[in-house]
């Protein structure tokens, strides 16, 4: 039975982890209708900035929680600016191709700063050491980030659904013209919603990375898996996103325990048998063609 | 809109394939150019090497390189008179691409000996192109058990390794000193799961029992549910084969989840080489882990070795830097036995199988009937010092032999 409930606090946090990582992208294809697939490069751009501002400049974890967001903010907001905003009329493909580009880009450009080798970030002194639960030994992180997730989500929540900003983006969601008509500057709107959507995946990538390490390669291992939630939880919304989260979070966790052998196997049937029945995903909502 | 999402995923999926495509397209013009200029000069002694310079593999790749670079640069480029011209191929680790490499190496460049591999898929897919066309192979790092056994070639010998090796010489030194239980956790592919086999056949021979195994998938990134299963169990110990960042993880997660004070944790060197245990902080403290060489080791040899890699190259060489360094002497040494000539490829194998030296890694010689290297292992622990952490040598497991079969 403690195993039992050790498993469900391992998956729990394994959930809110894969949560932390997706929101941004489902944010930004929810109400923009732009799949961003860049989205796991702007998530391993605040890790490697998170990581240099750990190392070398201030030694400090809070700092980069801080600062690796803002980065990636910024560098959301020139895409958004240069290049996706001309995207817009174009429609999905041209907008798939292009931030595709933009993650092989990212990957090298990553590779020629920082090298190929593993490195991984230091969990913070206050949040290191182990706490006992279930007669079981916890790392006290895994537990501080299923608060993280919570608070998250429910920031998302409150904003989407009970500020002014929440109003217009669902108003945009289902018309977005008639946004226009009502003089709201949608553009900036739009703007607004990716460099959002930035700022969490940068965040993802710092709280993300003393689990889960820096490496070549992990935004794309990222994305497959930010795309399995996207889907299973359907698209514009958050509860759907953090629905799926922690099922698949629980499911890849208890699959691994009971059957280590289908770990995997058990995810992607998990996605095949949502899309037959549900093939907007499990909380989804209709988007807005663009 | 059911259809267009749809749609939206199958181009994002088709566009990975593309990429994936694309991606290995991209480096056809890698690294050839050094051997362009040269070419067709009688008096030169042409290397062809393939390794993943780009990919996964790709740091693996480049300290093979190095270490190979670093004898070449000793001896001045030159053997028995002659002038040496290394040509390197990108391989990325895929079987494919590896093919294409070596027969450009042999149709276009004429090389006399060929070297390198890191994945052991790319030594398999080249095995017969290079076994029918009599091309003198030196494996100088992939350490499938097949390559020396039912995929033996007369051409090919191997100087790194095998699975078998790795796994097997740590199974009666784990039982004399971790206990009677152990827990196997290895990454789920061939080579996880040759090491990982070879040491409970070892283990279970010395008396010990294995009381689980699990094998998490390659590149898995959350250990907790395995950790927590393991914690579970009654063993003494965990044997562990990962590498790169999966080594990296398990290793900070075993350390997280309290099973570092419970249990020992021991497994193939990999887990805590020199190019990982800076990521991996003091939570490599205490590890044993079985290799065929380390930084520490005490020899004349290694501390040359060490020296001039360090001067060279301002870094710690690895276990792939001596493969590379290694295999460049193994090469040398044949053409000087040869006088220079090697056209006839069954004297280059016959004076390369009789290459015997004292290697940074301990005496070095070729089983005749195996092609494969007879080396020391060492079990080593992982200490504190300093703030950091370093490999010690606690045993000398000597001349350990594949049994070829």
């Amino acid at each position: 039975m403690e195993v039992i409930i050790a498993q469900f606090i391992n998956g729990l946090s394994y959930g809110m982890l894969l949560f932390v990582l997706t929101c941004g992208l489902a944010l930004v294809f929810g109400i923009l209708g732009v799949l961003n697939l860049a989205h796991g490069s702007l998530y391993m751009i605040g890790s490697y900035v998170a990581y240099s501002i750990t190392t070398t400049f201030t030694q400090s974890f809070w700092t980069a929680l801080v600062v690796a967001p803002l980065v990636v903010a910024v560098i959301a907001l020139i895409i958004e600016r240069t290049l996706l905003r001309v995207t817009y009329r174009l429609g999905h493909l041209s907008q798939v191709l292009l931030t595709f580009g933009l993650a092989y880009v990212f990957h090298d450009l990553t590779k020629l700063i920082w090298g190929s080798n593993v490195l991984s970030i230091r969990v913070p002194d206050l949040l290191s050491g182990s706490v006992s639960l279930a007669g079981q030994t916890f790392p006290l992180y895994r537990l501080v980030i299923i608060g993280v997730g919570v608070v998250v989500a429910a920031g998302l929540w409150w904003l989407q659904n009970k500020t002014r900003w929440g109003a217009i983006i669902r108003a945009g969601l289902s018309d977005r013209e008639m946004i226009g008509a009502l003089g709201i500057n949608i553009n900036f709107v739009f703007t607004a919603i990716f460099v959002l959507g930035g700022i969490l995946a940068g965040f993802g990538g710092v709280v993300a990375s003393p689990i889960l390490g820096l490496y070549p390669d992990m935004e794309f291992q990222t994305l497959i898996l930010a795309l399995i939630v996207l889907v299973i939880g359907g698209l514009g919304s958050i509860a759907g996103t953090f629905t799926a989260s922690v099922l698949v979070g629980l499911l890849e966790t208890f699959g691994r325990y009971l059957f280590p052998e289908l770990s995997m196997f058990l995810i992607f049937g998990l996605m095949a048998m949502i899309l037959v029945w549900r093939p907007n995903g499990l909380l989804g909502k209709q988007v807005v063609e663009g | 809109m059911r259809k267009s999402v749809c749609q939206l995923l199958c181009r994002a999926a088709l566009l990975m394939l593309l990429s994936a495509c694309g991606n290995s397209a991209m480096n056809q013009s890698g690294d050839s150019a050094d051997g362009e200029a040269s070419s067709d000069s009688d008096d030169t002694i042409k290397i062809g090497a393939i390794l993943p310079f780009s990919g996964v593999y790709a740091s693996l790749g480049k300290d093979l390189s190095a270490g190979m670079k670093l004898y070449f640069e000793s001896v001045g480029w030159e053997a028995a008179g002659e002038k040496i011209e290394l040509i390197e191929e990108d391989t990325a680790a895929d079987p494919q691409e590896a093919l294409r490499r070596t027969r450009k190496l042999m149709d276009q460049d004429n090389v006399d000996i060929l070297t390198g591999a890191v994945s052991t898929a790319v030594a398999y897919a080249i095995r017969d192109e290079v076994d029918s066309n009599q091309l003198p192979y030196l494996a100088s790092h992939a350490g499938g058990n097949d390559l020396t056994r039912g995929e033996r070639s007369d051409y090919i010998w191997r100087s790194s390794f095998s699975s078998w090796q790795i796994g097997n010489s740590m199974g009666q030194w784990a039982y004399d000193n971790v206990g009677d239980q152990i827990y196997v956790a290895a990454a789920d592919y061939a080579f996880g799961k040759e090491v990982s086999s070879a040491f409970m056949e070892a283990y279970e021979a010395a008396g010990g029992e294995i009381v689980g195994e699990v094998y998490p998938p390659l590149g898995n990134n959350d250990y907790a549910s395995y950790l927590t299963t393991i914690s579970d169990s009654e063993a003494d110990g965990v044997y562990a084969f990962f590498a790169g960042s999966d080594a990296v993880r398990f290793v900070q997660q075993f350390e997280e989840y309290g099973l570092k004070e419970e249990i020992d944790l021991l497994g193939s060197g990999w887990l805590v080489s020199e190019d990982l245990r800076e990521s991996i902080g003091s939570a490599a403290e205490g590890i044993y882990a079985a290799s065929f060489w380390d930084y520490n080791l005490e020899n004349e040899q290694n501390q040359k070795f060490v020296e001039a890699y360090e001067a060279a190259y301002d870094r710690r060489p690895t276990v792939e830097s001596l493969e590379g360094y290694d295999a460049a002497r193994i090469l040398v040494e044949t053409i000087e036995s040869l006088d220079g000539d090697v056209s006839d490829p069954d004297k280059v194998i016959e004076a390369m199988s009789a290459v015997e030296f004292d290697s940074p890694r301990g005496p070095f010689a070729f089983d005749q009937e195996t092609h494969h290297v007879i080396q020391n292992m060492y079990v080593l622990e992982t200490v504190m010092e300093e703030g950091r952490t370093e490999n010690k040598v606690v045993e000398k497991i000597e001349n350990v032999q594949d049994p070829g079969k």
